[in-house]
């Protein structure tokens, strides 16, 4: 039974004007699917501003490739393993590392750092009994760490988030930077007589049909889907690849992801204009026996695809067996268009490559979601809890907010000697490429507040991540995004996806960032439903004096500042939902001319080295923020809250709002800080207080308001309970 | 200028770190060498970088330490050449038998990647003249199978011989006996550390509270220059 709609049939029918075959018929099917194909969302994605001065390969090609100056550019892509890590967590997870270096390498350069957006089901601490949420995060992380370790690439940076949305399920995202010279980047091009060849591990029937797979929902578990790790072998590729880019031995490149070869033949095809003569039994294979449409739709990993002339050939040949990797020369370049398929000979398949890698888009229906209003409507107005510093201490031990050692230790996060800003320690990655070039990376996602307003939701990540980069002192010049959301089939989840596309492009436009690369992940469903919708946003940024590197660490004996107004937003905020049990409300609002300022204002603080450290505002608000950035620095502090710029009815709401664009730094030269700032019309920020000496009571942490302490702890006390994540999964 | 080899297997991945830093700040000329290649009598120094050779198959070093250029290095090791393996490097030169014991997984069962505390037990090698018996440093680390194990016998005959070069101070991260970090051979020259010298010997890659670990290869230089 095939999976094509009868409207699909019919197009393909007509379009070849004949029956399609068996093995076209599986080719088809692959290269349609939902994960191949952008049926769905193509459209859509059109619309998102993709131009900008530095960006010499935007998206569409493996990887979207920055021009960053001096010669060189960074390549930059994301990708998801979310269905196949829900079965296997290790394995899926672990592809999923080697698929996004595969993109990288695509572009013919070196991949020099990781990151990954995890998310699992709501983690329940000291549950001892058997819990699918430990299990997947565990394999997951290990999976990650496993496979980023043994090639050598640093993973970086990340986020996790646990959502009851998500139970037994996982979103795996990962996405890489890579790094290379501008006249290395391999833009391809073929002449007829060219030679294809298919490098790296051998095809097996692992993986079959894993884009068909993660095109449907998760009530088939088909674990023979998921495939096979090597990153042994993913290591050779690189090494060799990089060898080879040095000499100049490849015309084109295109990594094997989903869909195995049909999409990867049939989308090199299309985009050289060129047509495509191969021989599938020269495949060198796990298994005898394969038949074509298996060879055809296998996923087996650390595979990829090169085309070169005969003259380059021999030195191609020669770098192959250095490494030690097996090679098959498939088939040549043809001057028709079309994907010409034999078996031992045979004709067995014979498509026009752009019939095939443009499969015919669907026009999905779109209904704003009906919870969206209901759940916006309820009045809740809970009592303020009488003791804030309680709120506080277990507030610092939800997983989504606790330390996060138990992972980013787990990872070679320093391997390349480029790590300047190392996880945890700040909020968003640097890596050091030269002594005056540096690049910023973050990515952020917050499916609770996209689930109840997936625009303000959306728009709320952008900031999130631009507001990281910016911290760290780097200047934004490019977005990735992933899409992560349910059943395109149903209205709602598309509106929801619309909503999110509509916030990508009004944010990019108004601040002038181009998206330099995305990925689109449908059909998240578990068997509750769909899953809130889950953007992931990245922010890249390039600063160029070290000088500018600033971390999260408070400093002691030095002035606090906020900038930004807190407001009564408490809708999906992780104070409501952890200590209230209610996902209702508004979320945050933004307004795109104020973050806009707020992060300028940062940029030119930061840059002019006025800061001693600085914090973006999120996830538990300002308390939260104020407390992660003591325990770094070990400097306790004492604010005064009547001082903060805010709109807020309750003490409550003032500490705990997610409200957007706003930022805590402190510094040592608060006069030459409140020039600058008073000279910036519409900015809205205050002095709130001091961090202590090192010396005594340096370790405290105090809130007052209206002249008394609302919150009065320890570091100590902090961090036992913000390390209670780290002990739980040991 | 003293003259390195930094000998490269498939898998290694900390080669080009230890050449930009040996070069870059410790002025050594530098070489990568492909471990099917002959000639590495030609060195003033050879480093053993980390990674994962093989993809760490069967136990991480072993089978790059079966290779036929590791019976040139045992030679050299007889020389008195100066020879360091860092991390995987480390567990290449024990399963190879140059360095007594073995190096088995992590206690915690996970990998590490962090910071760490290390005391120099004995300074009297190429690689720590620099410092003082007693001496504490930050360095980093970032492996899986680093856990340092030998049975008494072998362990006595270490100690009797002064051949413990670093232990981790403080926080022992892996396990090790004795939170042993890094030996030394009979004859001192062969020294095999978990920790990453190359990692730790750059201002802005030291996180904020740390020192770091340049004083491991300044030894070597400052080794190179006499002997030379």
């Amino acid at each position: 039974m095939t999976s094509l709609t009868s409207e699909e049939l019919r197009y393909l029918r007509a379009n070849l004007a004949r029956e399609p075959n068996d093995l076209e018929l599986r080719v088809i099917e692959a290269e349609w699917s939902e994960h191949c194909s952008y049926k769905s969302t193509k459209k859509l994605i059109k619309e998102l501003p993709r131009k900008g001065k530095h960006i010499l390969i935007g998206p569409g090609s493996d990887a979207a490739a920055i021009d960053i100056g001096d010669g060189y550019a960074l390549s930059v892509h994301i990708e998801s393993h979310n269905h196949p890590s829900s079965v296997e967590p290790y394995g899926g997870a672990a592809t999923g590392v080697g698929g996004v270096v595969r993109d990288i390498l695509s572009m013919g350069t070196r991949p020099i750092a990781l990151l990954n957006a995890l998310r699992f089901g709501n983690l329940v601490a000291g549950s001892t009994e058997y819990s699918t949420t430990k299990w997947l995060f565990k394999n997951v992380v290990k999976g990650i760490a496993d496979y980023g370790n043994c090639i050598g690439v640093p993973t970086v940076g990340g986020e996790v988030e646990f959502d009851a949305s998500i139970e037994d399920y996982c979103l795996v995202d990962v996405a890489s930077i890579g790094y290379g010279r501008i006249n290395h980047l391999i833009r391809n091009h073929a002449s007829s007589g060219d030679y294809i060849i298919l490098a790296g591990g051998a095809t097996g029937s692992d993986g079959i049909g894993g884009a068909a797979f993660a095109s449907k929902g998760m009530l088939s578990q088909n674990r023979s889907a998921v495939q096979v790790p090597d990153p042994f072998e993913e290591k050779l590729l690189i090494e060799a690849i990089m060898e080879a880019v040095e000499h100049n031995y490849v015309k084109a490149l295109k990594d094997l992801g989903g869909g195995g070869l049909s999409c990867c033949l049939s989308e090199l095809s299309d985009a050289l204009g060129k047509g495509f003569d191969i021989e599938l039994s020269k495949i060198h294979s796990k298994e005898k026996g394969l038949d074509p449409a298996s060879l055809m739709v296998s996923e087996s990993q650390e595979r990829m695809l090169f085309i070169t002339d005969l003259e380059k050939l021999r030195g191609l040949r020669n770098i192959f067996q250095k490494y030690g990797i097996r090679f098959s020369l498939i088939g040549r370049v043809k001057d028709h268009r079309d994907l010409l398929l034999r078996y031992r000979g045979k004709i067995v398949g014979k498509m026009p490559a752009n019939l095939v890698c443009n499969a015919p888009l669907v026009l999905r229906s779109s209904a704003r979601a009906r919870h969206v209003d209901e759940i916006q409507k309820i009045v809740f107005s809970p009592k303020v809890p009488t003791s804030l510093t309680n709120i506080l201490l277990s507030m610092v031990s939800i997983p989504s907010i606790a330390n996060k050692s138990w992972i980013f230790e787990q990872y070679d996060h320093e391997v390349g000697t480029r790590t300047v800003l190392k996880p945890g320690s700040s909020d968003a990655a640097v890596l050091r490429l030269t002594d005056n070039k540096f690049v910023s990376i973050k990515l952020d996602g917050n499916s609770k507040h996209c689930y109840l307003d997936p625009y303000f939701g959306t728009l709320g990540c952008l900031s999130e991540s631009s507001r990281n980069v910016v911290c760290t002192g780097a200047e934004p010049v490019g977005i990735i995004d992933h899409l992560q959301f349910g059943n395109p089939e149903n209205p709602h989840t598309f509106w929801s996806f619309e909503e999110s596309v509509r916030a990508i492009i009004d944010y990019c436009k108004f601040m002038d960032i181009p998206v330099v690369g995305g990925k689109v992940s449908l059909y998240n469903e578990t068997v509750m439903g769909p899953i809130k919708p889950t953007p992931v946003i990245g922010c890249i940024g390039i600063l160029q004096d070290s000088n500018w590197i600033s971390r999260i660490g408070l400093t002691p004996s030095s002035t606090i500042y906020t900038i930004g107004v807190t407001y009564d937003e408490m809708g999906g905020s992780e104070y409501y939902e952890n200590y209230h049990k209610v996902v209702a409300g508004f979320v945050p609002r933004l307004s795109l001319n104020i973050d806009k300022l707020n992060r300028e204002t940062i940029l030119s603080l930061v840059r002019n080295k006025l800061v001693s450290c600085v914090h973006d505002c999120s996830k538990g608000g300002l308390a939260i923020t104020l407390c992660e950035m003591a325990m770094e620095g070990k400097i306790g502090f004492d604010v005064n809250l009547d001082l903060m710029p805010n709109a807020c009815t309750r003490i409550d709401n003032l500490l705990f709002s997610e409200s957007q664009s706003r930022f805590v730094f402190a510094t040592d030269s608060p006069k030459r800080v409140e020039n600058l700032l008073k000279s910036i019309p519409g900015l809205r920020y205050a002095m709130i207080g001091k961090s202590y000496s090192e010396s005594a009571p340096g370790r405290k942490i105090i809130f007052n308001k209206s002249g008394s302490s609302v919150i009065e702890c320890t570091i100590e006390e902090l961090e036992e309970n913000y390390n209670l994540l780290p002990k739980e999964m040991s | 200028m003293p003259k390195v080899a930094i000998l490269v297997f498939p898998g290694t991945n900390c080669e080009r770190d230890v050449q930009t830093v040996l070069s870059r700040i410790y002025k050594f000329q530098t070489e990568l060498f492909w471990y099917t290649r002959s000639g590495l009598g030609n060195y003033d120094a050879i480093i053993i970088p980390g990674g994962f050779t093989y993809g760490d198959r069967l136990r991480a070093g072993a089978i790059a330490a079966q290779s036929p250029i590791m019976k040139e290095i045992k030679t050299l090791a007889r020389e008195n050449v100066p020879i360091l393996g860092i991390c995987n490097g480390f567990q290449i030169l024990v399963e190879a038998g140059l360095l007594p014991g073995a190096l088995t997984t992590n206690s915690s069962l996970k990998f590490v990647c962090k910071w760490t505390t290390v005391k120099v037990i004995n300074n009297n090698t190429p690689f720590t003249e620099f410092y003082k018996s007693g001496d504490t440093f930050n360095i980093p680390i970032a492996h899986g199978e680093g856990r340092f194990i030998a049975n008494a016998k072998t362990f006595d005959k270490l100690k009797s011989e002064d051949r413990v070069v670093l232990v981790y101070s403080g926080e022992n991260p892996n396990g090790s006996v004795d939170g042993v970090a890094g030996i030394c051979n009979e004859q001192r020259n062969v020294v095999g550390i978990m920790p990453h010298p190359e990692r730790g010997s750059e201002s802005i890659l030291t996180p904020t509270g740390f020192n770091n670990s340049s004083g491991l290869f300044s030894s070597l230089k400052a080794y190179c220059e006499r002997e030379h």
